[in-house]
């Protein structure tokens, strides 16, 4: 007997990639967006870097009156549209022998019985052993009616095998709301099988954020409020809502975006120094840091938000969000949402976090700006440092991902003059093209069981809890103002910075 | 690309700053210099594959064709900067007395403070890290497979010649196989017994393989030889059953293990480019492949 594990393997062995075991997925919802772009290629770009395991099959289930090879055609069409690696037949046979089709409603208990009858049989026919995971990519509101089905076929359990549940956001439109969808899946499924995807978490970009903080004896000393000013943390779009009103309306800006990326990002770059990297203490410090963040007072002063009227963008002429196709004319769905963060504790007591986002801005772009205090003593003119700023690091997380460092330098030239300039970093386009998009990495991490990625409901919730009065006090104050489209948001934006004799960044 | 002709290595250091300069973007990302040591007739391609892999780590690409050492030296360089990729390549030729001191022309434009790889894309020296220009470098990268003399026994001789920091493409086209293997009996924990590769007759990854799998499993391996293309079964045997992965058209495979019905895996030969790749990702001591090697090294003896 082979008493002491697999002699193939070897910690120190660091080529081998990690394959999954056998085990199928099973998408809800596969006619969406994010089914057709994100999932359906990433598990296309697995196969094909060979980091699914043997026999790995593909079920789709969705109220359509479709066989087998109709899904397939759908897969087949989105792979080739939207994959990332090269299209190759043979990879592609191999994959499309796994791929299944379960017609039916989520209310059918006809269909989900087919389904554990597809699943049974693939394990029967193609070794998935039993393990199954369920991708949810539908509207949180099904959640609920799918999860029961699947407790009530005998999906959600499985003997010597595991079931997976992976969800997307948004995790709730507030506290409540997303403590009781966390009781919907905790009911059936337990903590360490739900995975929620937050897919900025599996940005390179992101963790490089914990390598440069962590791995790095030069940053560190200096990331507290001895010498950082502030933070800026900014998730800038240049699109509209395009054709998502329905979803949008009524959600906006701050849920959508705010709740979940910009607040783990703050996690990442405010938290403490996790004992080591694996899932639980990095959950820890996250929720740590978490805890510690509250909202500066008073919100009329502290927050801001807006709504893109119509206007030119980027060279082109684009309605406001009113004028949008499904949108009410009366809508207060906020398109621009800023807010004040205070991280309470020693390395931050007095840091503010400014954290924006929005749509039709000036140009797509997310980063992490650390602005420096200004050197406390300059022995120059006052006219030799006129355009010197502060020092700042920005991390960019999209596009064009790397490092930035602002400091200041002499003019070359006679005179002493000192201005601000830039040094970049970019990781060649590694970070871009070689290196997996964030869904392989995350599909992979669910199919092995890895959470470190992967946010815990317990920050899902402190994220609702630092978020919820913002979103109390703006339903109380009537509209959001409006800012031309194309422009970097709305005055009263401006407004809340300027309070504090500070601007914002033009990313 | 810009030609310098009868030129020397401080001339192409400028040029390389003068070309960032002139694509407006003076700064430099490049985490390494990776020089090619390459013959006229491969050079095309060589460099190709060697930028492509700096796609994934940015780098300064020193291609050097060692040319006839008869008559006066002449340095001869192609300097440009990528266009769509990071890094940075020069193509040089020597020809003349200079030939006996390549290392001379790269030393002067290694790039400060960091790694330095070398590749030898066909014939490589007897021993790279006693090569002057192997030397200079961390990490030397051999392909025993493209050598084109003393084809059968090239392998062996790296393999005795190993020492930190050498390294050989015929092991990192192992990877796919070996992470295939691995994760075979992770999911079969079946007690092996004996086991067998097969592939084509000159195959040094094949017998990489053997070498690996003996020195982990401490059981008999077999070698056996097929039409190929490379390597196209390996069998890992246990009293009752048996582990199977088969290919032979060098794309797709088909797994064969207890108790579960035979499936097909992607299993494509690689290229060039995502093998440097691969090798560029870390530079320090491979200790799996120092085994395998020193364990090769003790089965022939």
């Amino acid at each position: 007997m082979i008493v002491a594990g697999n002699p193939l393997r070897d910690p120190r062995d660091r080529r081998l990639p990690r394959i999954a075991g056998p085990c199928s997925m099973v998408i809800f919802g596969v006619t969406g967006d994010l089914s057709r772009k994100k999932v359906m290629p990433a598990v296309y770009d697995l196969a094909n870097r060979g980091l699914l395991p043997p026999g790995f099959s593909l079920v789709g289930f969705a109220r359509r009156d479709w066989a087998d090879q109709d899904f397939a055609q759908i897969v087949h069409d989105s792979v080739k549209e939207h994959a990332r690696t090269e299209f190759r037949q043979e990879v592609w046979e191999q994959l499309s022998e796994g791929f299944r089709f379960v017609a039916g409603d989520f209310d059918d208990d006809v269909a989900f019985d087919t389904l554990r009858r597809t699943l049974e049989q693939l394990d029967q026919e193609r070794g998935t052993g039993g393990n199954h995971a369920f991708y949810l990519a539908i509207p949180p509101g099904l959640f609920a009616p799918v999860i029961a089905q699947l407790k009530e076929h005998g999906l959600a359990e499985g003997e010597d095998s595991w079931r997976r549940v992976v969800v997307e956001k948004p995790f709730g439109h507030d506290l409540d709301s997303a403590r009781e969808l966390n009781d919907v899946l905790g009911q059936v499924f337990t903590s360490g099988s739900v995975f929620r995807i937050d897919h900025y978490l599996g940005k390179e970009t992101v963790q490089n954020i914990l390598a440069m903080r962590f791995a790095n004896t030069m940053f560190e000393p200096l990331w507290n409020a001895n010498y950082v000013d502030h933070v800026q943390i900014t998730m800038a779009e240049d699109i509209g809502i395009g054709g998502r009103a329905g979803y949008y309306d009524g959600i906006g800006a701050a849920r959508d975006v705010i709740q979940n990326h910009l607040m783990q990002l703050l996690a990442l770059v405010a938290m403490e120094e996790p004992p080591s990297f694996d899932a639980e203490s990095l959950r820890l410090e996250k929720e740590k840091v978490l805890s510690s963040a509250v909202l500066a007072k008073p919100l009329s002063r502290s927050t801001a938000r807006g709504q893109y009227d119509a206007g030119w963008a980027g060279g082109e002429k684009v309605e406001g969000f009113l004028a949008e196709d499904g949108i009410k004319p009366t809508s207060t769905t906020e398109t621009y949402a800023a807010i004040t963060v205070l991280v309470e504790n020693r390395r931050w007591a007095g840091v503010p976090f400014y954290l924006r986002t929005g749509k039709r801005l000036g140009r797509r772009v997310t980063e992490v700006a650390v602005v420096f205090k200004r050197a406390p003593h300059l022995p120059f003119s006052e006219l030799a440092t006129e355009e010197l700023t502060q020092n700042a690091l920005v991390v960019r997380v999209q596009p064009d991902e790397g490092l930035t460092l602002r400091f200041g330098s002499k003019v070359p030239g006679t005179a002493m003059e000192i201005r601000d300039v830039s040094m970049d970093f970019a990781y060649g386009g590694s970070f871009t093209e070689s290196s997996p998009e964030a869904y392989e990495r995350l599909i992979l991490d669910v199919l092995l069981g890895d959470p470190p990625l992967f946010p815990r409901h317990e920050e899902v919730e402190l994220s609702w809890q630092i978020l919820d009065p913002v979103l109390a006090h703006w339903a109380s104050r009537g509209k959001p103002e409006p800012y031309e489209s194309g422009t970097w948001g709305p005055k009263s934006a401006d407004d809340m910075l300027a309070r504090h004799g500070r601007t914002w960044r033009r990313p | 690309m810009i030609e310098l002709t009868n030129t020397t290595s401080a001339e192409i250091a400028a040029e390389f700053v003068r070309a960032r300069t002139r694509s407006g973007s003076p700064a430099m990302g490049m985490v390494l210099t990776v020089i090619v040591a390459v013959r006229e007739d491969d050079a095309t391609e060589a460099m190709a594959a060697a930028q492509a892999a700096s796609r994934e780590h940015p780098a300064r690409v020193l291609g050097l064709i060692v040319g006839d050492g008869r008559g006066t030296s002449q340095v001869d360089a192609q300097v440009g900067i990528g266009s769509g990729w990071g890094g940075e390549t020069a193509l040089i030729r020597l020809r003349g007395e200079v030939v006996k001191h390549a290392e001379s022309v790269v030393l002067p434009l290694l790039l400060p403070d960091s790694p330095v790889a070398i590749w030898w894309p066909t014939d490589h020296p007897a021993d790279p890290a006693a090569d002057p220009l192997g030397r200079l470098a961390q990490r030397r990268i051999t392909d025993s497979a493209a050598t084109t003399r003393r084809r059968t026994t090239a392998l062996e001789r790296q393999c005795a010649a190993y020492v930190r920091g050498n390294t050989d493409l015929a092991w990192t086209r192992l990877t796919p196989w070996r992470a295939l293997l691995a994760a075979a009996l992770d999911q079969h924990p079946i007690k092996v017994v004996a086991a067998s590769v097969t592939g084509e007759r000159i195959s040094p990854s094949a017998d990489l393989l053997v070498a690996w799998l003996n020195h982990r499993l401490r059981v008999p391996v077999t070698r056996h030889t097929s039409a190929g293309p490379g390597l196209t079964e390996v069998v890992l045997q246990s009293r009752e059953e048996e582990i199977r992965i088969c290919r032979t058209d060098g794309k797709l495979a088909t797994l064969h293990t207890p108790g579960a019905p035979d499936r097909p895996m992607a299993l494509a030969r690689r290229g060039v480019p995502a093998l440097l790749a691969e090798e560029l990702r870390r530079l320090d001591e491979d200790d799996i492949y120092a085994e395998t090697a020193r364990h090769l090294v003790r089965m022939r003896s």
